[in-house]
């Protein structure tokens, strides 16, 4: 089943402001990144999944459903976390989440069960009965995360969760999210505008820019396709490149190094026998994982 | 020996299977937490005082005039009236409750939370207005069933019992039309801002401004003028409508000053109807935009 799937989406604000653009895309459940910077068309994006606006162009489906048109079917089967503060300081978390969860249609006790669960699950325990006032920013959006899983949904959609998170935060949030979409089955769209965050934790990344698609493909096709190894040797490196370009190696050169792309495992012997034919010292030779934002970097510049 | 219990295990994330209910009990949900959030249960402390003073208040008023007329083996005052009598602390009430109910969510930026939701987008504020609606109705209608049974123990027969019932139910009508006019009204205006203080500020100038317009169209020149004044302010308005519909029960003085309606007493019904009408429809545009934000 497809998690999430537009075709042709547009959403024009006002009859001027263009916030999507002839947006297709088609996601499969699992832990989905949507990167882009700030109005990119992200939160219109999320807006028009849980049927808040209606497009002005295209289709869009969230889990086989219409949010414009089966809008209540839709929200009982996701669960929104918001970029921006939404937390009553005078409720406590377990009151607040306990009420969100009745308003999802969970009876009064289930609703109340739950909602420790929930929080229980985002590392809130004893504290849960205090007021949310006197909340760290890292506790709060553990509750604003809680809120959004209380009625046990099939997607999450995340705004910004590492919003104003200190690197420590962030990388709790992120294991928790991650833990989301692989323990609980629960699949996940996070929305972030910092790539290298959601790229360690999500199996396809959506990336938008200015309303439109840059790309959408899982994120092993992604990095895999392009993974160097990159040669450094104390002495002899023109003499290496040429023996490796002469062994049909499309080699390159950054400073120092020699970049080779790595087809197979029989890159590795290829480069170590001519290292050791030309009897050269070898200072390192090791795997450079390409980062998804120099993809897209690169790809920017292409089009230029 | 019995099994050991009580040992914790750590069963990881449970998916849920049971039922989900449907929109009429969410609603409900909603409407309950709010009637108690206008009494202040299940918030701190200090959002009670307010609310349980003025319940204090009606209460004791109430109770003092069943104590009295029982003395004196007479009404006082009237079912109906003491809806009138009691006006300005309803004021008040709306003034604390209705903030409370809507402006408190504004502020804090929950109605994301709300809206993303299987709750359609005009169940919150229609929730919200049903349980100020309550909450006033309780306010007035509790004092008057207290005025009740105390005049029904010390009635001299079931007769007696009868007539009283029969004073009581137009009172309760009366207070429901009282609660219905100062609730929508009330909300509206706090929908508007997120800042309680402004909000609670604003209902009561709404209230108080609109007065001095009765006054000044009540002395003018023009008989019609006199007898349309009330409609210029709510609490007149809701007036105006009693004592058309059972004048004898709210004036029960036929020599003292009373407010003069002339053939205009459907058109102060009218008036009160639209004035509801229309602040609802306010409300829910409010909120549809409020929604969409």
């Amino acid at each position: 089943m497809t998690l999430i799937a537009t075709e042709s989406l547009t959403k024009v604000y006002g009859g001027e402001v263009t916030a999507l653009a002839d947006l297709t895309v088609a996601v499969e459940p699992g832990i989905v990144g949507l990167v882009g910077a700030n109005g990119a068309g992200k939160s219109t994006l999320i807006k028009l999944l849980l049927g808040l606006l209606t497009p002005t162009h295209g289709r869009i489906r969230v889990l086989g459903l219409d949010p414009t048109t089966d809008t209540a079917a839709v929200r009982a089967r996701v669960g929104y976390m918001p970029e921006h503060d939404c937390l009553p300081p005078d409720l406590s978390a377990a009151e607040l989440v306990t009420h969100l969860g009745r308003i999802s249609g969970l009876p009064r006790t289930v609703a109340r069960e739950r909602a420790s669960e929930a929080l229980r699950h985002v590392g809130l325990h004893e504290e849960r009965h205090r007021p949310v006032g006197g909340y760290s920013t890292g506790m709060k959006q553990r509750v604003k995360l809680a809120q959004a899983l209380v009625h046990d949904p099939d997607l999450l959609l995340l705004d910004e969760p590492t919003n104003g998170l200190d690197p420590a935060g962030r990388d709790a949030m992120l294991a928790l999210v991650q833990r989301i979409g692989t323990e609980f089955g629960i699949s996940v769209l996070v929305c972030s505008h910092l790539l290298g965050e959601v790229e360690r934790i999500c199996d396809t990344l959506v990336a938008i820019e200015g309303g439109r698609l840059l790309r959408a493909d899982h994120i092993a096709a992604m990095t895999s396709a392009t993974d160097m190894l990159a040669v450094e040797v104390s002495e002899g490196t023109e003499a290496l490149a040429i023996r490796l370009a002469a062994l049909d190696l499309p080699v390159s050169r950054e400073g120092r190094l020699l970049l080779v792309p790595l087809a197979d495992q029989g890159t590795y012997d290829l480069i170590l026998g001519a290292v050791a034919e030309l009897d050269l010292p070898l200072h390192r030779l090791d795997q450079r994982r390409h980062r998804v934002a120099e993809l897209f970097a690169r790809r920017e510049n292409s089009h230029v | 020996m019995s099994e050991p219990t009580g040992v914790i295990h750590d069963i990881g994330y449970q998916r849920y299977t049971g039922p989900r209910l449907g929109r009429g009990h969410v609603f409900g949900a909603l409407y309950l937490h709010g009637v108690r959030t206008a009494f202040g249960l299940g918030r701190s402390a200090k959002a009670k005082i307010f609310p349980w003073l003025v319940v204090g208040i009606v209460l004791m008023v109430a109770a003092s005039v069943t104590a009295i007329s029982s003395q004196l083996g007479e009404q006082i005052i009237t079912y109906a009236q003491f809806a009138d009598a009691m006006s300005w602390l309803v004021i008040f009430f709306v003034a604390v409750a209705a903030p409370e109910l809507v402006s408190r969510d504004l502020r804090s930026g929950v109605l994301p939370l709300y809206f993303s939701r299987p709750l359609p987008h005009a169940d919150y504020p229609l929730a919200k207005l049903l349980a100020l609606v309550t909450a006033l109705f309780l306010l007035l209608g509790a004092p008057q069933l207290l005025m009740f049974l105390g005049a029904a123990f010390s009635a001299a027969g079931m007769g007696a019992v009868w007539d009283e019932l029969l004073d009581l139910l137009p009172g309760l009508l009366y207070a429901g039309l009282w609660a219905v006019v100062f609730a929508s009204v009330g909300l509206l205006i706090a929908s508007f801002t997120g800042k309680r203080a402004f909000a609670a500020g604003g209902i009561v100038a709404v209230f108080l401004m609109t007065t001095p317009i009765v006054g000044i169209l009540s002395v003018l020149p023009s008989h019609t003028a006199n007898q349309l004044s009330g409609i210029a302010s709510p609490p007149t308005l809701v007036q105006g409508v009693g004592i058309w519909t059972m004048h004898d029960l709210l004036i029960t003085d036929p020599d003292g000053p009373g407010v003069d309606l002339g053939p205009f007493g459907p058109l102060y019904a009218l008036a009160a109807v639209a004035l509801v009408a229309g602040c609802v429809a306010l409300l829910l545009a409010r909120y549809e935009k409020v929604a969409a934000r």
